[in-house]
């Protein structure tokens, strides 16, 4: 249960990074990245995941 | 420290060389020295605000200059006009940047160019993505900035949907300029510019999402006005969208105390991948532009002089020193030198005084000689107020009007460079004539014959017979012997 972040449509803006309640995602490298463990999809927290509710390339941030 | 003449001729401003002549020759010979350069039209406290600030004063742009750093890309909604993959360097417009920065490297970026530029007076967070709602950044970027520069100008654009959370920061942190970029107070206007937003923790889209932005923009607005804080609208012009529908934004922003209304034309084009450009919406020509100008006189006051910069632009408006001054060219320690920027400000200060006194007698001039045909010229300048550009080295010419009413700055028209190394295109040449519809007289420091012949037989008359004067010194003298003689426009 987690999300995941397609590097190649990244535009690397970070929003995903400060609207994660999980404190999942990290600039990594190149790209930011979706820690898998820490990811809870959102689950208690908000009724939609965060990351892919901000993301501004669709299909982008996807569940893993 | 040496002292600033002298040091000035170290300068590499756009127009020492006249600023150098000016101050060497004794300085102001006018007999209004000591008196404020302040338009008269201006309350004194807002000309305080103002006066160094290219953005928010037409006449402050001939002398100063802004650097805009990328540091907030995260953005909370998206717009029908920007697409955020695109990034090239070559691109001049908003939202298009070549670096991102940490504030950390803001801080060099901004302390390495107060170094070399002079003329630099603000420093600017416009996007790519959005300022306040990428706050961290933003606040860390100022903070720092303030600590090393601390007569710089702290300045943000937004969309203002995360505005009203940060007002009283910016308050704090004596951000005195806020654009906030309002394209329509109707929700059903907006559901076409704006297909979602990011609020409160979840995406809204269609007529709720441009209705919840509409709220935010209007609060936003309303807090920086109650807190003295000027505010300029950006609102971008789409045909068939909401060209008609911005006189009502002029007249609600004007309401809520807006300082500008800064209309700007949609740039459209399928190879920038947005969703207007691959559907073929179009932007508005300079005359439509202008049409819909003129018809918001007299609303809130307009900004005519914007150029439409890069998120990462270095220079005075018009220009763009950003690529001098990327990271691998800034070293990784860089101090502060505050000497270029005082010496350049004692001398403007003098010059400024010289040009409020002549753009008088010229206004006074044009007016006095009496009703004659309003006439449209377009002038090539390097800065400084003066036509001080050839004609084939203009990457844009800056366009004025004189009539009965006087001289007005109306706005500026983008040109390819005809003369590149020394010989001119022939096929820029005919792009700049068309660039140039409208347009009666072309004033420029230099031109040749052959161009100068080719604008003639397109009914436009060039002259560089006022080389280094001011403005509307050169603009005065000709109105005023066109309206005794109309045949003699451009020989006078």
């Amino acid at each position: 249960m987690a999300f995941k972040i397609i590097a190649s449509q990244c535009t690397q803006c970070g929003a995903c990074e400060f609207e994660c309640p999980s404190g999942a995602i990290k600039f990594k490298g190149e790209s930011y990245v979706v820690d898998t463990q820490k990811c809870t999809e959102c689950e208690g927290a908000f009724d939609t995941q965060q990351c892919a509710s901000v993301c501004p390339v669709p299909k982008t941030c996807v569940p893993a | 420290m040496s002292a600033p003449a002298i040091s000035l001729e170290s300068l590499s401003t756009t127009f020492g060389d006249q600023l150098l002549a000016t101050v060497k020759a004794g300085g102001c010979a006018s007999s209004s020295c000591g008196s404020s350069t302040k338009p008269n039209d201006t309350d004194p406290a807002i000309w305080e605000k103002i006066k160094d600030h290219p953005c928010f004063s037409e006449e402050a742009h001939h002398y100063f200059a802004r650097i805009h750093v990328a540091v907030a890309p995260g953005c909370n909604i998206q717009c029908n006009y920007c697409n955020r993959k695109y990034d090239c360097a070559n691109e001049s417009r908003p939202g298009v940047v070549s670096e991102k920065l940490t504030p950390d490297q803001a801080l060099r970026r901004v302390i390495a160019v107060a170094n070399e530029v002079p003329q630099l007076s603000v420093l600017g967070i416009a996007g790519p993505g959005d300022a306040c709602y990428d706050w961290k950044k933003t606040k860390a970027t100022f903070e720092r900035v303030a600590r090393e520069i601390p007569d710089i100008k702290s300045c943000i654009s937004t969309n203002g949907l995360a505005l009203p959370d940060h007002v009283d920061e910016l308050a704090d942190m004596n951000v005195d300029h806020v654009t906030i970029t309002i394209n329509m107070v109707d929700p059903e206007v907006g559901a076409k510019i704006y297909p979602w937003i990011f609020y409160d923790h979840r995406r809204y889209v269609g007529i709720e999402a441009a209705r919840i932005l509409h709220e935010r923009q209007m609060l936003g607005l309303e807090m920086l006005s109650a807190r003295g804080i000027l505010t300029k609208i950006n609102s971008v012009m789409i045909p068939g969208v909401n060209d008609e529908h911005l006189i009502e934004v002029n007249r609600w922003v004007k309401e809520r105390g807006a300082f500008l209304h800064n209309v700007m034309p949609l740039i459209s084009d399928p190879a920038h991948g947005t969703h207007y450009g691959l559907s073929g919406q179009r932007g508005p020509n300079a005359m439509e532009m202008k049409a819909l100008q003129d018809r918001l006189e007299g609303g809130a006051q307009l900004m005519r002089h914007c150029r439409q910069c890069r998120a990462d632009a270095v220079g005075l408006l018009g220009e763009d020193r950003g690529q001098e001054f990327t990271a691998d060219r800034i070293p990784g320690a860089v101090t502060y030198d505050a000497s270029k920027r005082k010496a350049y400000r004692e001398l403007v200060v003098q010059e400024r005084r010289d040009h409020v006194t002549a753009r008088s007698q010229a206004i006074g001039m044009v007016k006095a000689a009496g009703p004659g045909k309003p006439l449209l010229f377009a002038v090539a300048s390097k800065g400084g107020g003066r036509v001080n550009e050839h004609f084939g080295h203009a990457k844009e010419f800056q366009v004025y009007q004189a009539s009965s009413r006087g001289i007005s700055f109306v706005g500026h028209r983008k040109v390819e460079q005809y003369c590149l190394g020394g010989w001119g295109g022939e096929a820029a040449l005919d792009g700049v004539i068309a660039a140039l519809e409208g347009i009666d007289i072309v004033l420029c420091a230099k031109i040749g014959n052959c161009p100068q012949d080719q604008l003639a037989d397109a009914g436009i008359q060039a002259t560089d017979a006022y080389a280094h004067d001011y403005i509307e010194t050169a603009i005065s003298a000709i109105y005023a012997a066109a309206s005794r003689t109309p045949a003699l426009a451009a020989t006078a």
